[in-house]
């Protein structure tokens, strides 16, 4: 079957079998930094965003996906202009084996666009469904609130309008 | 000379052998030296941007024409034997392109266990065989076209099985009359090998007059412990990718931590030259010693020997909790004999471990489980038995801690316990008996890797630091006050810990490094970054060598074509071994870097002598002030004056292994309605010589805490009455989340290693041996009660509770 769907940005019409999960199809397209820990749901290693929330792209068929907006973690930075919450895990040696880490930061950018200055808890919540066997988590969390910081300084320093973020972190203050 | 002047002047000594003087040094020499530029900093590692932005290439990122999908047939039986196979109608599936199982393979015996040649575990494992010896063994596997049609055709294959009596209690494997796991004629093992007890490996190991230093014992403490099966959980699964390249030549892809060791093990299961075997590490998601195994390749590699095609096997999680390795479960029973002063006279340890199946790595972590606690506190005697026994349950291996964070929970349980015994302050009584510098480890050669070991002797141990600055931390005097009235009781524990850095004697890596024309560097090592770290480790190691910003490194690791040989990354070596590897070869290039700078100045018509040149800032300099970059070196040397190009090796292998020494403490809460335990802060002070790369060296501390606090509180394997893992989920097999995690703190004790590279020792390991113990201890101290059995559940803890409140014994 086909699907129709955008992807970072970008309209994507693929070829896909009814049963196939939105992991296989997107990794199959290129989209490589979308990883597979469990296929159950239990590790958010595979986490994108679907409409701007964050699902594990092991639970979605590829077909519900269709006419859905798909981000994933080639779609948040790149070399030449990473997102402050990748250079957040590069500055806080949150990387170690790195397996987690795009689905983290899939699940910090969720999470930062709702709640712009999470509480420690609040991180630790949202980070609790991306189990990381390196880091025991405590550097993964310094860098979502060193991200969160860096957001929201840009928001109140910049005044172009085109990061959703900042504007979510102007407009609460 | 300054200092770097000093540093290019000393090159020629730099690796050589000391004396044995100049080991037998006092804290005098073993400051830190001020002045480093690359090491004992934190840069940005070299690859976390890469990673970060999701373009690491891990194993299975990789698209291949044609690949074929690999799916295997897994036994459901704990023991049985195969009377026959049908796979008519496997063949039958539409794609399927090759199916293998022990009718069609050849029978080589082999251990899995990814350790030097010859490896010291028995050789009893094949590709398949014609019996399964516990619930997930091999069977057969197929290779498809599509993933699905694999998985069709595994499930239409028919196998008729005898099944045969399992083992499920170590305790059972032994005895008279039990089932013989391994009946196969091939199987051998080391002395003490006994297939016909189901016994994998065995050593009794006596240092002293044991019984008579038992006998003028003040008081002898007898405990028993138990410590259970711990799954790995590399995020990334086992994944292998293969495929035939252009000159025929069997190209293996592999998330493996011993690039090397696997094409070695390959050559000889497949029957193939080495030579015809690539072995590619490319990025690895985790590794912890899951992956120093050869537990996948050799099934894509046989099929695409067969049939000319890629191939791809890659893991599910439910296949990796049940298949994979574990860490092994322990009984063990310690013994001490002391004086009423609280001096230690004699310890007494014997383990009964359980490999399951096959006995990969059961020898030497079983050694190391002694081998890593004994040493610790000074004593006239020392006694070891083990005996490492087949059952039909999950197979053991290779995890982090390598068998001391099994010993660490009877021992450091064991301390505190004797302490109370002698009314003595456990950590007084810990300072009085734990080792110090300049003393000698008696027990190094008695427990050698499968072999006697060379001597050890401690020269860095800051052991008596770590207890100071974690006390402070944690602030021990706390304890006395913490509240016990009311349900939910508040107690601290800590403990001492000892680890070793690579297998002396044994580990070789090496390193080749060579020059560019803009001034960087291509440092390649066989050393596999498994996400600890190691290949910005040894790019800071190598800058610091040729002062050069760590950016100027280009790192490639491994890949048995292009890399010079590495051991591997495993028993915390890679700093200590490989890193050393790395400085001389940097050594060396300086050396040439001198000289090819005489050669130009004097082409230049401005000679100078070599004596007092040294190297700063990418470049190298005279004692008048004037420098060459080496940019414009290399240019020279490429295309101008005595052209050649600037490049040297390094390999390094040691008789030291020096230990990296912690103290662990813990604050816990206890309910006792509930049993439930929560850790409220824990503190790690370790001492790992000069950290190359502190960040790192915190992370790999804080990442084995969280590690082994599932270990010590919520990580189990549960099975049926057939032998079947129950818990093969991540939803059913508990690890610690970033909720559960207490405040963590880590201090990195300043200390300085002689024998390593830049005064650094090893770190990853020793994390792992903390938990367990200082978590059992912080809960005797909060409900006063002696939980000797990890994981710490609820269940037990309440269970305890209940009985001492019934005034049972406890
Ligand atoms: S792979 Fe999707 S949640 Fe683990
Ligand atoms: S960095 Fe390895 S799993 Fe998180």
């Amino acid at each position: 079957m086909k699907i129709e769907l955008e992807v970072n940005g970008a309209r994507a019409c693929w070829e896909c079998e009814p049963h196939e999960m939105l992991t296989e199809v997107l990794r199959r397209n290129g989209l490589l930094g979308v990883k597979r820990g469990c296929e159950s749901g239990d590790c958010g290693a595979c986490s994108v965003l679907l409409d701007g929330e964050e699902v594990p792209s092991c639970l979605v068929l590829a077909a519900q996906a269709s006419g859905h907006a798909i981000t994933t973690i080639e779609g948040v930075g790149d070399f030449d202009d990473p997102h402050a919450i990748q250079l957040a895990f590069v500055d806080a040696t949150a990387v170690q084996c790195g397996y987690c880490t795009p689905g983290m930061v899939i699940a910090t950018k969720a999470l930062l666009e709702e709640r712009p200055s999470p509480s420690e808890r609040e991180v630790r919540e949202c980070l609790a469904g991306h189990p990381c066997r390196c880091t025991g988590h405590k550097k993964p969390v310094e860098a979502v609130l060193a991200a969160a910081a860096t957001l929201r300084a840009r928001g109140v320093v910049s005044d172009s309008g085109d990061d959703p973020i900042a504007d979510t972190a102007r407009s609460v203050g | 000379m300054n200092d770097v002047q000093k540093k290019a002047g000393d090159l020629a000594c730099a690796g050589a052998p000391r004396s044995e003087d100049e080991w037998d040094t006092g804290q005098g020499s073993l400051d830190v030296p001020d002045g480093y530029t690359a090491v004992n900093k934190s840069p940005r590692r070299l690859d976390a941007l890469k990673l970060a932005l999701g373009k690491g290439t891990y194993a299975d990122d990789l698209e291949l024409d044609g690949v074929l999908f690999v799916k295997v047939l897994w036994s459901p039986h704990a023991h049985a034997r195969i009377v026959s196979i049908d796979t008519t109608e496997a063949e039958k599936v539409p794609g399927v392109r090759c199916v293998l199982h022990h009718g069609n393979v050849p029978r080589v015996a082999y251990t899995t266990a990814g350790q030097g040649h010859p490896e010291p575990s028995p050789y009893d494992s094949f590709m398949f065989d014609a019996k399964v010896r516990f619930v997930g063994d091999r069977v057969a596997c197929v290779a498809a076209d599509s993933e699905r049609a694999a998985a069709i055709a595994v499930s239409k294959i028919k196998v008729e099985y005898d099944v045969l009596p399992a083992i499920f209690d170590p305790r059972a494997a032994f005895a008279e009359g039990a089932v013989q796991i391994h009946d196969e004629p091939e199987a051998v093992g080391l002395p003490g090998y006994d297939k016909t007890r189901n016994i994998a490996a065995a050593m009794h190991v006596d240092h002293g007059d044991v019984d008579g230093a038992f006998a003028r014992a003040d008081l002898v403490l007898e405990r028993e412990y138990s410590v259970p099966y711990q799954a790995h959980c590399c995020l990334e699964p086992h994944s292998a990718l293969t495929w035939l390249d252009e000159d025929n030549r069997l190209v293996v892809r592999v998330a493996t931590q011993v690039p090397f060791h696997s094409r070695r093990i390959l050559a000889r299961l497949l029957g193939i030259p080495l030579q015809r075997i690539r072995v590619i590490k490319p990025r690895i998601g985790g590794g912890f010693g899951g992956k120093q195994e050869v537990l996948l390749e050799d099934l894509p590699a046989m099929v695409t020997l067969r049939t000319g095609r890629p191939a791809r096997l890659v893991l599910t999680r439910a296949e990796e909790l049940t298949s994979s390795r574990t860490r092994h479960p322990q009984l063990l029973r310690w013994k001490t004999g002391v004086m009423r002063d609280g001096r230690i006279l004699a310890q007494e340890l014997d383990v009964l471990a359980n490999t399951g199946a096959y006995g990969a790595h059961a020898l030497t972590v079983q050694s190391c489980t002694a081998g890593k606690t004994l040493p610790l506190y000074r004593a006239e005697a020392h006694r070891f038995l083990m005996k490492a026994v087949y059952t039909n349950l999950p197979v053991a291996g290779a995890f982090r801690g390598y068998g001391g964070p099994q010993g660490f929970v009877a021992l450091e349980s064991h301390m505190d316990e004797l302490a109370g015994l002698l009314g003595l302050d456990p950590v007084q009584f810990r300072r009085m008996n734990v080792v110090g510098p300049g003393e000698d480890n008696p027990l190094a050669q008695a427990l050698g890797e499968g072999k006697e070991g060379p001597p050890q002797r401690f020269r860095s141990c800051a052991i008596q630091d770590c207890i100071d600055q974690g006390m402070a931390a944690i602030d021990w005097s706390r304890r006395a006050t913490l509240p016990k009235e009311g349900p939910i009781k508040r107690g601290m524990g800590m403990t001492c810990l000892m680890h070793g850095s690579g297998i002396p004697g044994v580990d070789m890596g090496s390193a080749r490094l060579k020059l560019n024309e803009d001034g960087s560097f291509n440092l390649h090592v066989g050393a596999t970054d498994i996400g600890t770290g190691s290949d910005t480790i040894l790019a800071q190691i190598a800058a610091e060598a040729l002062q050069v910003p760590v950016e100027k490194l280009i790192v490639y690791s491994s890949d048995t074509d292009h890399t010079p040989f590495d051991k591997g990354a495993y028993a915390s070596s890679t700093t200590f071994i490989t890193g050393v590897s790395v400085k001389k070869a940097a050594d060396g290039v300086v050396r040439q870097l001198l000289d090819a700078a005489v050669v130009m100045w004097a082409h230049h018509g401005d000679p100078c002598p070599r004596e007092g040149l040294f190297v700063k800032a990418g470049a190298v300099h005279r004692p008048d002030g004037k420098s060459l970059g080496y940019d414009a070196i290399c240019l020279s040397t490429f295309y101008s004056h005595d052209q050649h190009q600037i490049m040297d090796h390094g390999s390094h292998m040691t008789f030291e292994c020096p230990p990296p020494f912690a103290a662990h403490f813990a604050e816990v809460e206890v309910d006792t309605e509930t049993g439930g335990v929560k850790v409220l802060r824990y503190v790690a002070a370790v001492d790992c010589g000069v950290p190359i790369h502190p960040k790192s060296a915190e992370g790999q501390t804080e990442g084995g805490i969280g590690q082994m606090l599932g270990y010590a509180l919520s990580e189990d394997f549960t099975f049926d009455p057939g032998g079947k893992l129950l818990s093969d989920s991540f939803r059913h097999y508990k690890q610690f989340s970033a909720l559960d995690m207490p405040e963590l703190q880590t201090i990195l004790v300043k200390s300085f290693e002689p024998a390593g590279p830049f005064g650094a020792k090893s770190v990853s390991e020793i994390p792992a041996d903390g938990p367990g113990p200082t978590i059992l201890n912080a809960i005797a101290d909060a409900i006063g009660i002696r939980i000797r059995e990890l994981p710490i559940t609820p269940e037990k803890v309440r269970k305890a509770w209940l009985e001492k409140q019934a005034g049972g014994a406890k």
